[in-house]
Parts: C-alpha cells; structure tokens; sequence
C-alpha cells in the first residue's frame, strides 16, 4: 500500500469513448450493407478508402500536433467522421473526391481546431458541404440507379481510372428527381420513374428503415438520448404536413423521410454530441431547427439533400441555444438563462 | 405499550439522474456488528464536527473516567469531545488526522487505563416531562453529531426554530456502495434508533415520523417496522428503489416528499428535519442512557480484508489499530479510503484516527478499484448531465472550471452541485470531474474572499480619506480665523495711531473702518508674496476645486454617505479658490499703485 492521494470517486463506469465509437460504426453497418446491395459496391470502396484516409490524415496531424498518436487513435472517432462521409458520398465519385473529403474533414474541420472534441462542426458534414458547393457535378450525378449494377470492375474502374460512368448506371437522387420533374409533371408521371420503385425510393428506403433501426439499438445502449431524432424528425414531418399536402407541387412527406439522408442524418449525424447542443431541451431545439432547415433548403434551396447545410446552420447555433436552454437545477425557482447570472 | 402502531407505506417520487454502481453490501452485512478491542491510546481531535474546534477542559496528566468530558463546545455550532474510555491524559498536541491533505490539528491524547470505568451517569427516562431546553443541552454536552457524513452539530438542528417542523425523515437509504453500517445497525438496534427517532420528534414538536430506505435493505426494514410496533411508535414508510445518490439528504427529500429544498434554504424550510439512523441512535443514548457519543458503528469492507464487517469502535482508535484487529492485508490493499468508493477520500496516513463521521473503511485491491486511467477529450455526450441528480450540466461545468472561467461556473450554478461523482462514474472520457468542480468551487471561495477583504481595505481607506480631510479642513478654518482677527487688531492700532480729530465712535464708522482694515490686512498679507506665488496659490487652489468636484461626482454614484462631507469641503475649497484670486487681483492692484504713487497723494 502507498499513501496514495487519490479522490473521490474512486469506481468509475466501464464506459469509454472508443466503446461509444464502436457502437455507432457497429450499428452503421446494416444501412451500409443495404447501400452497398441496393445500389453499388462503390459504398464499400468508399468506405474502405474513406477509412484508410482518415486514419493517416488523423494519425500525421496529431504527430504534428505532438499528440499521442496510438492514444488518439484508439477512440476511433476519426473512424465514425470516415464512415458517415463514405456513406453520404455518391457510391460512383472519383476515388480522389472521397480521399479529398475525408483530408477535409480530418484535417481542417476536426484537427485544426483542436482535435477530438473541439470541433464546433460536425466534420464529416464539413467536408460534404465544401465538396457539394465545390464540385457540384460529381456530387450530383453520380449516384448509382438501383436496377442498373455495375459490376465490381466497372465501379472499380468508374472510381480509380475516371472511366466515364455507362448510361443508366448513374443518375439523380429521388428527392432530386422528384424535385425537378414534379414542377412539369403530374405525381403519378413523376413516380412512374425506376428511382420510385420498390416501397418509397427503391433502396433508399431500406436503408433509411436500416438506418433507423441502427439508431434505435443507439438509443437502447443509451449512446444517444431521443430528443435529437425525435425532434428532427418531428420537424421534418410537421414541416412537410403543412407544406407537402399536394403531392403535385411539392415533394410528400414519405419521400422526406425515407427517400434522402434523413434517418442517417437524424440518428448519426445531428447526434454527434460535440457539435450539438447539450441540454435535453436544447437538444430539442437544435433538432427541430435541423428538421425544419432540412424541409426549407430542399424546397426552397437548391440542394434536393439539406441534412448537411442544416446540421451545419444549427452547429452555429448550438452554443447560443445551450445559453436559453439550461435546465432548472435542484432547488431553485427557474432556470438561469442567458449569459448573465442574477 | 398496548395501542397498535400504525405503520403506512408512502408512493415515492422521481429523482432525476443516478446511477447503478455494483453494490458489494452483501461483502459485509452478513456478520452482526462486533466490537474492536480498546487500544492503548487513543487520539480525539478537537474537531471531529462542521464547526469551531471544541476547547480542552483538561490537562496533560489528569485522571479521567469514561465519558467524562474533554473539551467543551464553542459558539453555537461545536461539539463536546468525551473520554471513550477512562485513563490518563498523556498529551495535548498536534497530530495527524483523517484528511485528504495528511494535515495535523490539535488532538487529546488518552492512555487507556483498561478500567474502562464509567462516569456516574445520569439517565433521563421521563424525557417528556423535561423542559425541551434542557434536552437539547443535554445533546450539546453529549457531543452528539450527524453521523452520515458531514458531522453537522446535532443539537442545533433543534434549535433552529426559524419554521415550525411537521415531519422527522429518518434518512436509512445508505446508498453508497459498500457501507452496511446503517443496515447492520437497524437490524440490530432498531429500538435504540426508534426511540432516539420519538425523542427527536418530541423535541421538535413534529407530528410524524417518516423513514427513507433503499429496497436493498429488506432485513432492517423489516426490523425497523417490527420495532416501531413493538414500540407502539407511528411511522410512515417510503421504499425507495437501490440508486445512488439517493441518500443524499436533499435527494431523499425529494424522493420521499415530491419538494426540493429551496436553492440556499435547509430542509427546515420545508418543515422537515433530516437524522441518519446512526444519530438518532446517539441520541437514545445521550438522553436515555446519558452515554455522550464515544463509539460507533464503522463498516471496515474491501478485498484486502480478511473480516469484513461492521465493527463497534471507540472514537479515536487508530485507524491502523481498527484495520490489523480486522485482518487487513495492507500489502494487498492500494489505499484506504475512508467513507465509500462514491464520496470518500483515500487517507495518505492510517496512524490517523478514527472519528464521529467514520462511517466506512474500504480497503480495496488495486483490481477491485482499478487507477485512474489518462482520460479522453470531453466529446460533450452528455451522459454526465443525464447522470445529473441535481439537473447540473456537468459538461459545462467541466469547460468552464478547466479554464477557469468563473463567471461561467457560477453561470452554470456549480455552487449546487453536490460532488456526488455520478457524473464522473458515467463519464465515457473518465475525466476526473468532481475535481475540476472542487478546484472551480475553491478557486470561487478564495476570489469571494478576496472581494470581501478588497471591500473592507476601500472602506478603511475611504474612511480616512474623509478624517483628514476634515482635519484639514478644521486647520484652515482655525488659520482663517486666527489671520481675521490679527487683521482686526492691526486696523484698530493703526486707526487708533492715525487720530482724526474729528472721528466718531459710531457703529458705520467703526464697520467702514474693518472692512478698509480688512483690505489693507490682506493686501498686507500678499505683500509678503511675490506675484509668481499668487499665481501658484491660485493654480493650486483651482486644481484643488477640480479633484475636490470629480471626487464627489464619484461619491454621488458609489458612496453616497460621503456626498455631504465631500460638498462642504468643496464650497470651502472654491471660497479659497476665490481669495486666491482676489488676493492676486489685489496684489496686481497694489503693483499698480507702487508703479504710480502720484495717485496715492491725489486721492
């Protein structure tokens, strides 16, 4: 025995962030594998790539930044930021667009400002939006068709030589899709395209309901809390209730929900906590700003996919709302709000 | 007694946040509480207690028997220290005690005479015929304190009769893991504690006895409500499901009533009064046995000891006396802590002894409580806040006391927090947070001092600030006065001197003849000068009137007692200001008339 000066407490939890990081990319997989089934083998190209860069892009800066390399490491959070960027990227971009991407996020948005919970944006959402603005060709058109599969040495050769994609393979998103066609066309003529087969949007909404089901084993380890999906769901829906009434002007809520990055975005995305908002009420707020923002931007903007630019917007107002929505502590009347105390 | 108790069961509220740490209670509530043999010399700091250090009544050398007293209570929150046993007192000095730090304090020395021969003791039976003063005198001189943890002086509690007290909480959650200290006891000594529980609800005048446990206690539960049936004592029970911090005063509190102790309030606010089985016990035992508080019940647990258990322990017995009669392997053990794994502090010394709020010794394997790892960054998942019992933000507490920005903290209300360490058992990072909130809560403490003494320092100084200026000010009124009438006395002599035939003794005359003496006294006066000193004089009596009028702008907004002080001694600084001048103009007039002293004659 020493006469060690430890404090209280002295039993901790068996938590730790790398458990956290592993549960996400664990429960990543299932919509993972039904984009890869669904659409392309590029989604698993990416993600391989994705990865790889990721972790020599993380392992550099924090060598650089004199930071323990293996410790960092071993959280796997540059993993998570890889892999919801591999997922959101069109399965058929050239192969540099992913590496480019994931340096992005790596280096600017997360080790430059100061490395794993310093970020005041969602990182891989960083790199997404930058690349969505900045090469807005690749981003748009090279989305793989559901009933059109190239093969493994085509996507292979679409990803690494810059062999120009055989028509059909690629196209538009659905909410694209329905988003142009729908301001000339009927509903039932808009839905009479391939992309609108299956349940929803062939593919899509499978892996929308996988996506969901990954964060519903998220909520259930208590890894995230309901607020977040819930309200940005909530907003989502509301917005388009009010909105979305006539299928034939603006794009329904089923396509809102299931057609897009909407449960990817509402489950892992708008959960990472450090750019969040903190509270449960601010969490609620925050996801609700997303929600609502999602339905704006995709119909009003010009992006048919909003999650992005909308997690981006409320990563701004993350901090402002954590300021008007602390929760009342133990003992007292209300609430201190604000950034003065009384 | 014959008239049935009657004994309900009461719903429990919520309490937000917990957690559900492994409990490890059955490591030694199993074995009935034994008691640790008496050492050879035992230590009693004169502050086992919340509160002033209790003051020695005896000297090295004296002869005393058990129970006597040692050191008396000063002040309204102390209390008493008794002899555990009776002997010699051997020493009075500093000595280690139990404290996070290793620091000494002033202890008692005792050296056991093996008698352990009782002082004639005085039981109160019909306690409630006695005057409730005189009970509550009793508990003070008993040295009874709260034996939960803190050690808040026990009689004061019934003193305070700020509001009028309905209700008696029996706090017997023991949520920490490892303590059985209360279980033990309640299966053991459930009367004692019941009757110390009537005494208490007698003395404050409550209408209704209440007990909080944890269901993870069945046993002393049932014995607790065989006892108070077998006592034909009322009591209202609440079950409250195994979650830590649930013992917490303010959080069983609010689990048994639904209500929040008021931010800064006490439990009294809400008409209750809070008692930990232990102290209620001792206060059976001062009143009804007249035995002051010289043991107690400490559970001694972890994998490095052989005996795990709750032992009956002499107050100031070593700790590392109480650990090798219990088969402690201290080559096993990592540290000892004394209190629980959630709350209590690993002792850098074992020589120290144990005290009136000892209600643990755990002694664990370096396996069974591992080190602490190097934490992660803080990722802001907010387990923490859901841990929270206190609905804190734990993780904004964090930022804010690593950067030490203590505006913020108190933002946050960092003050509330309870270092309960739920948060930090929770936290995937394992970032020691309780620490980073005990030095934000220091850091806060040492700057609030530091204002107060800030504040004192700018009173003192303003204060004489004021003194001398009014010194001054009485100097220059006598110096006025004093020039006034060697004016006066001038113009008389040379009036008197000139002899006019023709001057009259009227009261005009005699007036014009001041004034002109005046004058000429004042012009006298600056004769001496020289114009480059005037000059100077007046610049300085302008400046004067310029500090003297910011100073009291100042004063109009920060010290307004000062306001008419510092306005008097402006208007005498501009009237100075306007003699200054006039003492020049007159001066420059004089130079003139020098210059032409034809005018003199023709006039």
């Amino acid at each position: 025995m020493s006469g060690l000066n430890l404090t209280s407490p002295h039993v901790t939890g068996r938590l730790s962030v790398s458990w956290v990081m592993g549960w996400v990319l664990l429960t990543l997989v299932p919509g993972w594998i039904v984009l890869i089934v669904s659409f392309s083998v590029g989604y698993a190209i990416n993600m391989v790539l994705a990865l790889l860069t990721a972790l020599l892009a993380e392992a550099l800066l924090l060598a650089w930044r004199g930071r323990p390399v293996v410790f960092f490491l071993k959280d796997l959070s540059a993993l998570v930021t890889a892999a919801l960027l591999a997922l959101a990227l069109p399965p058929l971009a050239p192969w540099w667009l992913t590496v480019l991407g994931t340096m992005i996020a790596i280096v600017f948005a997360k080790q430059l400002f100061g490395g794993l919970g310093h970020n005041p944006f969602n990182p891989a959402m960083v790199a997404y939006a930058l690349l969505l603005v900045s090469l807005p060709l690749y981003m748009t058109t090279r989305w793989a068709s559901p009933d059109f599969t190239l093969s493994i040495a085509d996507t292979l050769a679409v990803i690494f030589t810059g062999q120009t994609p055989i028509d059909g393979a690629t196209g538009a998103t659905p909410l694209d899709v329905y988003k142009l066609d729908i301001s000339r066309l009927t509903s039932t003529e808009v839905l009479q395209s391939p992309v609108f087969g299956g349940w929803v949007a062939e593919g899509w909404d499978v892996a929308n309901l996988a996506f969901l089901a990954g964060g519903a084993v998220l909520l259930w380890k208590r890894i995230i809390t309901w607020h977040i999906p819930v309200s940005l769901l909530g907003g989502l829906g509301i917005m388009a209730l009010l909105f979305s009434g006539d299928a034939d002007v603006r794009t329904p809520i089923d396509l809102h929900l299931f057609a897009g990055a909407t449960m990817l975005g509402a489950f892992f995305i708008a959960t990472d906590p450090v750019s969040a908002a903190t509270s449960n009420r601010g969490k609620l707020v925050y996801g609700l700003g997303i929600g609502v923002l999602i339905y704006l931007i995709r119909t009003w903007g010009n992006y048919p996919d909003a999650v992005a630019f909308a997690v981006l917007l409320m990563n701004f107002a993350a901090p402002l709302i954590d300021h008007y929505t602390r929760p009342r502590v133990y003992g007292h009347d209300k609430p201190v709000k604000g950034f003065k105390n009384d | 007694m014959t008239t049935l108790a009657a004994i309900a069961t009461d719903k429990v509220f919520a309490l937000k946040g917990g957690i559900h740490p492994q409990e490890r209670k059955t490591l030694s509530n199993t074995t009935p509480i034994t008691e640790v043999p008496l050492p050879s010399v035992l230590i009693l700091p004169l502050a086992m207690h919340l509160g002033a250090p209790a003051d020695p009544v005896v000297t090295v050398g004296m002869t005393v028997r058990k129970g006597d007293v040692l050191a008396t209570a000063v002040g309204g929150i102390s209390a008493a220290v008794h002899a555990p046993t009776s002997g010699r007192i051997c020493a009075i000095e500093d000595r280690v005690i139990a404290h996070e730090s290793g620091l000494s304090a002033p202890c008692i020395l005792l050296e056991a005479d093996g008698e352990d021969d009782w002082r004639e003791r005085h039981p109160i039976l019909n306690w409630r015929e006695q005057p409730v003063d005189e009970l509550i005198q009793r508990l003070r001189d008993s040295g009874v304190v709260g034996q939960g943890g803190a050690g808040f002086p026990t009689d004061v509690k019934y003193r305070n009769k700020h509001k009028p007290i309905t209700t008696l909480l029996i706090n017997a959650a023991e949520c920490e893991p490892y303590i059985t200290a209360d279980d033990r006891l309640m299966r053991e000594r459930a009367d004692e504690i019941l009757q110390g529980a009537n005494i208490a609800k007698h003395l404050l005048g409550a209408s209704t006895i209440r007990l909080g446990i944890e269901d993870n206690k069945p046993q002393a539960l049932t014995a607790m409500r065989e006892a108070a049936k077998r006592l034909g004592i009322d009591m209202r029970v609440s079950v409250v499901a195994t979650k830590y911090p649930s013992g917490g005063e303010r959080q069983l509190i609010q689990l048994v009533t639904g209500q929040e102790v008021p931010r800064g309030g006490l439990p009294s606010d809400l008409g209750i009064v809070c008692q930990n089985v232990g102290t209620l016990a001792s206060i059976y035992r001062a009143i009804q046995l007249d035995e002051p508080l010289i043991s107690r019940v400490t559970t001694v647990t972890g994998e490095a000891v052989d005996a795990p258990g709750n032992y009956e322990v002499r107050i100031g017995t070593p700790i590392e006396t109480v650990l090798n009669q219990t088969g402690v392997h201290l080559k096993k053990a990592d540290r000892v802590i004394m209190g629980g794994p959630m709350m209590g502090f690993a002792l850098p010394d074992i020589t120290a002894p144990l005290v009136k709020t000892t209600n643990c010794l755990l002694v664990p394997t370096r396996k069974e409580l591992p080190r602490p790892m190097p934490d992660n960054p803080c990722i802001r998942c907010g387990l923490c806040e859901q841990a929270c019992p206190v609905n804190l933000l734990p993780q904004q507490l964090f930022w804010a006391s690593k950067h030490r920005d203590l505006d913020a903290a108190e933002l946050h209300s960092i003050n509330d927090c309870i270092e309960c360490g739920a948060c930090a058992y929770v936290c995937p990072s394992r970032i020691p947070l309780v620490q980073y909130y005990r030095y934000a809560k220091g850091e806060l403490r040492n700057e609030q001092e530091e204002q107060i003494k800030a504040e004192r320092a700018r009173t003192r100084f303003e204060a004489r600030q004021a003194r001398l200026d009014k010194e001054r000010l009485e100097k220059e009124a006598r110096r006025k006065a004093r020039a006034k009438a060697a004016a006066d006395a001038r113009a008389a002599k040379a009036e008197a001197g000139s002899g006019e035939p023709d001057a009259q003794d009227d009261a005009i005359k005699a007036a014009m003849a001041r004034a002109k003496a005046k004058k000429a006294g004042a012009a006298q006066a600056t004769a001496d000068l020289s114009r480059v000193d005037l000059e100077k004089a007046l610049e300085l009596a302008a400046t004067k009137v310029k500090k003297a009028n910011e100073r009291l702008i100042v004063a109009e907004q920060e010290s307004p007692d000062m306001v008419p002080a510092l306005r008097k001694a402006l208007t005498k600084l501009e009237e100075k200001h306007r003699s200054a001048q006039a003492a020049l103009e007159s001066a420059a007039q004089g130079t003139r008339d020098a210059a032409d002293p034809k005018k003199d004659t023709d006039s």
